[in-house]
């Protein structure tokens, strides 16, 4: 039973990693309608970016507010620089062009500050958290920012005119232009909240698995599962969905059998997969239905 | 100091060779790949995708060469050093192989790294009778020269590290309760092997768990807290380096000190005990071959006070406490000195029997006393290696330089 | 955040092309074939390789092809199917004894009910979903291949070696050149078989759901069967362009097959314009040789300079390169009415 409880909390420690990166992924979803291969990418070059300000000198919590800004103006710059051109472009080439983008920051972030791991401070500290080992503080202030994250997407979303504006040019441009929304720059503010939220994640992250420019790839793949059980539709959703797959994921390495350990990702998958297969828009997603 | 090393050896060796191979040695012989200015030398290396991390060895390995040629080559012939990107992809790795030997027609291929990719191009170059020579790997296989007569390895392979580990702990804690974590690929399960061949019969009551990570895990901490679960008192951690440092920070966290022993491949100061925590590394150990780079006890040492003029003159910019530089820089000296012994016969079965006659040799960058030594049936350059300690912000050598060779099956 | 139900039109993931389209006209086929057939007499053993490797990436990309720019269905996961091609032809080679040609047929037999079966969970997501399902399917693959049981056959973590086949009947002809016109036969082959399908009942059926589905499915098509159909014959194709590509590689092992090499098929894909067929070669041509001109400009930053180098392709024809194929023969119309 002690295993037990120790394997959920561990979950849910790695599970808050993954749910920063799926609120990351939402953004974006609401944003454009799809998903963005480079985003891990970007939360990355975002990391290097607000290490570099700490050494030289910069104290975290500015240098933090200072990455969050660059990024912010960063993800407004790439979409209008980058993607707008393609707007008119089908679906899959504008796919093509986040794979592009996924090489270019890679390979920047390598020349730039190479390959080795570093290591990235954190605020919180990494002492036990409430005399549990399983969960360090550090860990305790990143499901903290996570929460804290989530609200202020809901509120955004739900009550200002700008977030229902940004989701009504999302869901349907068409009525969204009719009704006065310049759904262009919605869809370029998406891309700089996205980089934004992108950075916070990374900069939860990078304490835990250390900084490095390969260190999204994983992560990105377990944000995007954990966004889409949640459902893409719901920052909500993309919480729960990442802990949850924390949580399976190390319970599925530990209790099943044999393959239980070797195979926890596409086991988790796996899972993933057969609940799209009853719920197809994810636990907490809205349901959309199709005009022909 | 070093031209006159250089002169003696090969006035020995070419005084040996003529000795054994008589008359042969007055005219000039050479193979594709080599002429009287010009000696061309073939690699791959992961400048991109997953393994991108290691791509500074081949950057270094360029530069060694630069250097070499700038003080007017070996014997006289520049060499040409022509490094393609196989972004850790076997197919990938056969198709530059392939452009190296059929249209660049380089002399030998030199420490094209990684197990998947010189496996996929193994065959292909013993069939052209073409030297694999100095592979980045320590898979046991490439020490096979009945075989594979074109292929050797260099740097001590990871069974023979795994071995000496196990008697370390047969001799010191016989009746330890062993966790193995161990990477899921090739390397981590050559590592597993060499454990268990080590512990022999007691394999299976010394190790009471083996847990596997992927590469692809962000982070491997649900596995830390699964084997703590088990109660072990040794942690043998078989990672690659950033693995290895969250394995270290993560036993930290949970205020659990088993003994550990974490592989010579994540023993580097710079990108792993640094990173990790240096309170939480104390007493962390591994086993060496080659000196760190971050190690102050070597600011004086006359090796790699040459290693390090090296990089300020031909690496500008390069992480010093980066353990593949140190790697790079030894093995480049290798392939320069096997092609000295070469004199003029540069054939290339004259440079494998060369590589296969090293004797007693130095590189700057290996730890006083190892020695790189092979034989016709030896073809496992490196295979001596030195328990150490983490104490303060460096490793401590300890005990005497142990030898763990391991012949392939 | 109730479970409010939204109505939207979805515009089609895939653009429509018409099925004349998708393929070349003889004249043009002849002519290119020509080339393919005579090239290699001229070239270096190694061209002959990279030649064949384009045959090969070429394959794979058509089979992505007529499952995205046929039936509508996008897939990241064709390296699953790939590696599973790949393997069947090693092991039946190398522990069985099996000539290498025979395997092939095995291959595409085994792909096509892998690919039958995973289309059958893949029919109820689309979009996003799909993507993630396949792509799912691409990381597992190659964990699934190191497992502990299987290592037996599969050589586990160490792959397996395959060996070369000579040209039969005594041809005085190098392996590789041998390899070369036999994958040009096989690519041939399949090719006219896909041209034919697309044509077919089924491939007009394919397209009718790639369009719209649910009008698809109100003419009566059988919307689930051919879904499965579609991946299941995607499959099989790639399944064979794997064997071939184990045999011209003389190598398999799990990291020869991860999640890069679906990606790759994919840009090849979007290059060689979704829907078009000949575009696959273009497009294979695209994956193979960018990434070395990349690492001639530098070594370095090969990555960025690929990506680069991708984002002008995307710019200049945001349909790949049926946009130029088009292109051209508008202009030989126009010069031909002159």
């Amino acid at each position: 039973m002690e295993l037990f409880t120790n394997q959920v909390l561990a979950g849910i420690a790695t599970g808050a990693i993954y749910a920063c990166m799926a609120l990351a992924v939402v953004m974006i979803y609401q944003a454009i309608d799809h998903l963005n291969f480079a985003q891990g990418e970007m939360a990355m070059f975002s990391t290097f970016i607000s290490w570099q300000l700490m050494q030289w000198g910069i104290p975290y919590w500015a240098a933090f507010i200072l990455t969050l800004a660059l990024s912010f103006i960063a993800g407004i710059a790439i979409e209008r620089i980058l993607f707008k051109p393609l707007a008119k472009a089908p679906i899959l080439t504008n796919v093509a062009g986040f794979i592009a983008l996924f090489a270019i920051i890679n390979s920047s972030a390598g020349l730039i500050w190479d390959f080795t791991i570093k290591q990235y401070p954190t605020p919180f500290g990494s002492a036990p958290f409430l005399g549990s080992q399983l969960i360090s503080t550090h860990q305790a202030g990143m499901i903290g920012v996570t929460v804290l994250l989530l609200l202020g997407l809901y509120f955004f979303f739900q009550y200002t005119r700008i977030g229902l504006a940004m989701r009504a040019a999302a869901s349907v441009p068409e009525s969204a232009r009719l009704v006065g929304i310049n759904t262009s720059w919605m869809i370029a503010l998406g891309w700089g909240m996205a980089t934004a939220i992108g950075a916070i994640a990374g900069m939860l992250i990078a304490p835990v698995v250390f900084l490095e420019p390969n260190m999204m790839g994983g992560v990105l793949i377990y944000g995007f599962a954990a966004a889409v059980l949640g459902g893409l539709t719901s920052p909500f959703g993309a919480v729960v969905g990442g802990f949850l797959v924390g949580v399976f994921e190390n319970l599925a390495g530990t209790y099943i059998p044999g393959v239980g350990n070797e195979l926890k990702l596409p086991i988790a998958l796996a899972l993933i997969i057969s609940v799209l297969v009853v719920k197809p828009a994810g636990l907490f997603g809205r349901h959309i239905v199709k005009r022909v | 100091m070093f031209l006159a090393r250089i002169l003696r050896t090969t006035a020995l060796v070419t005084a040996v060779a003529t000795l054994t191979s008589g008359a042969a040695l007055a005219q000039k012989t050479y193979d594709t790949g080599a002429t009287d200015t010009e000696i061309k030398i073939g690699n791959i290396m992961p400048y991109s995708g997953p393994a991108s991390a290691y791509g500074i060895i081949g950057k270094t390995e360029e530069a060694y060469f630069k250097m070499i040629n700038d003080k007017g080559g070996i014997n006289g012939r520049k060499v040409s050093f022509v490094s393609y990107d196989d972004g850790y992809s076997p197919p990938k790795a056969v198709e530059q192989v392939r452009k190296l030997v059929e249209s660049d027609e380089v002399l030998a291929v030199f420490n094209p790294l990684g197990t998947p990719s010189n496996s996929a191009i193994q065959k292909y170059l013993n069939a052209k009778k073409i030297p694999q020579l100095f592979v980045a790997t320590g898979a046991t296989k490439w020490n096979d020269a009945k075989n594979f007569p074109w292929t050797m390895g260099w740097q001590p392979s990871y069974q023979s590290e795994a071995q000496i580990y196990a008697k370390w702990l047969l001799k010191e804690k016989p009746d330890a309760k062993v966790a193995i974590l161990y990477q899921n690929d090739d390397f981590g399960k050559d590592y597993l092997k060499g454990t268990k061949d080590g512990f022999g019969a007691k394999a299976s009551s010394m190790i009471i768990m083996e847990e596997s990570y992927e590469v692809s895990e962000p982070s491997i901490d649900g596995h830390i807290v699964k084997i703590k679960a088990a109660n072990p008192d040794v942690l043998l951690i078989y990672t690659t380096p950033k693995f290895g440092a969250q394995t270290i920070k993560k036993t930290a966290e949970l205020s659990w000190k088993p003994l550990q022993i974490i592989t010579n491949v994540s023993a580097s100061v710079g990108s792993v005990m640094k990173p990790a925590g240096l309170e939480a590394s104390q007493g962390v150990l591994s086993a060496a071959y080659a000196k760190d780079g971050a190690d102050p006890r070597w600011n004086d040492d006359p090796g790699m006070k040459k290693w390090a003029e090296f990089l300020d003159k031909y690496v500008p910019g390069a992480d010093k406490t980066d353990s593949s530089v140190v790697y790079g820089y030894g093995a480049a000296q290798t392939l320069a000195k096997a092609l000295e012994q070469c004199g003029d016969n540069l054939t290339r079965a004259n440079l494998m029997k060369q590589a296969a006659s090293l004797k007693d040799f130095t590189p700057d960058t290996l730890l006083p006393g190892i020695k790189i030594n092979t034989g016709p049936s030896d073809f496992a350059p490196i295979s001596q290696l030195q328990m150490q300690r983490f104490k303060g912000e460096k490793w401590e050598q300890f005990g005497e330089i142990l030898s763990g060779d391991v012949a392939p099956e | 955040m109730s479970a409010v139900e939204e109505v939207v039109t979805e515009a089609p993931a895939v653009e429509a092309v018409p099925k004349r389209a998708m393929t070349l006209g003889t004249g043009t086929s002849l002519l290119v074939l020509a080339a393919l057939i005579i090239m290699p007499i001229f070239v270096k053993n190694f061209i002959i390789f990279q030649m064949t490797m384009l045959l090969i990436y070429g394959l794979a990309v058509l089979a992505l092809n007529i499952l995205t720019g046929g039936s509508g269905q996008f897939s990241l996961g064709q390296s699953a199917f790939y590696a599973v091609g790949a393997y069947t032809t090693a092991v039946l080679m190398e522990h069985f004894e099996v000539n290498y040609a025979l395997t092939l047929p095995i291959a595409g037999i085994v792909c096509f009910g892998f690919g039958f079966l995973f289309g059958q969970p893949a029919l109820r997501l689309s979009g996003v979903y799909l993507a993630l399902a396949t792509f799912a399917l691409a990381t597992a693959m190659p964990q699934l291949l190191k497992l502990n049981f299987l290592e037996h056959w599969t050589g586990g973590v160490q792959g397996l070696v395959v060996t070369k086949p000579d040209a039969p009947f005594g041809l005085k002809m190098s392996q590789d050149m041998w390899l070369y016109y036999f994958s040009l036969v096989v690519v041939i082959g399949i090719y006219l078989l896909a041209v034919n399908l697309l044509r077919s009942r089924s491939g007009r059926a394919f397209m009718a759901i790639r369009d719209n589905e649910i009008a698809a499915s109100a003419m009566g098509v059988d919307v689930a069967l051919y879904k499965t159909l579609a991946f299941g014959v995607s499959a099989a194709i790639t399944g064979i362009a794997g064997s071939l590509g184990a045999i011209a590689v003389q190598f398999v092992a799990p990291d020869s097959y991860t999640i890069t090499l679906a990606v790759s098929l994919f840009l090849g894909m979007v290059v060689g314009g979704v829907g078009w067929l000949p575009g696959s070669i273009v497009g294979a041509a695209f994956i193979i040789f960018v990434p070395n001109i990349a690492e001639g400009i530098s070594k370095g930053l090969s990555g960025a300079v690929f990506g680069v180098l991708l984002f002008l392709v995307i710019y200049l024809v945001p349909h790949g390169a049926r946009q130029v194929a088009i292109l051209g023969q508008q202009l030989a119309g126009k010069l031909r009415k002159n």
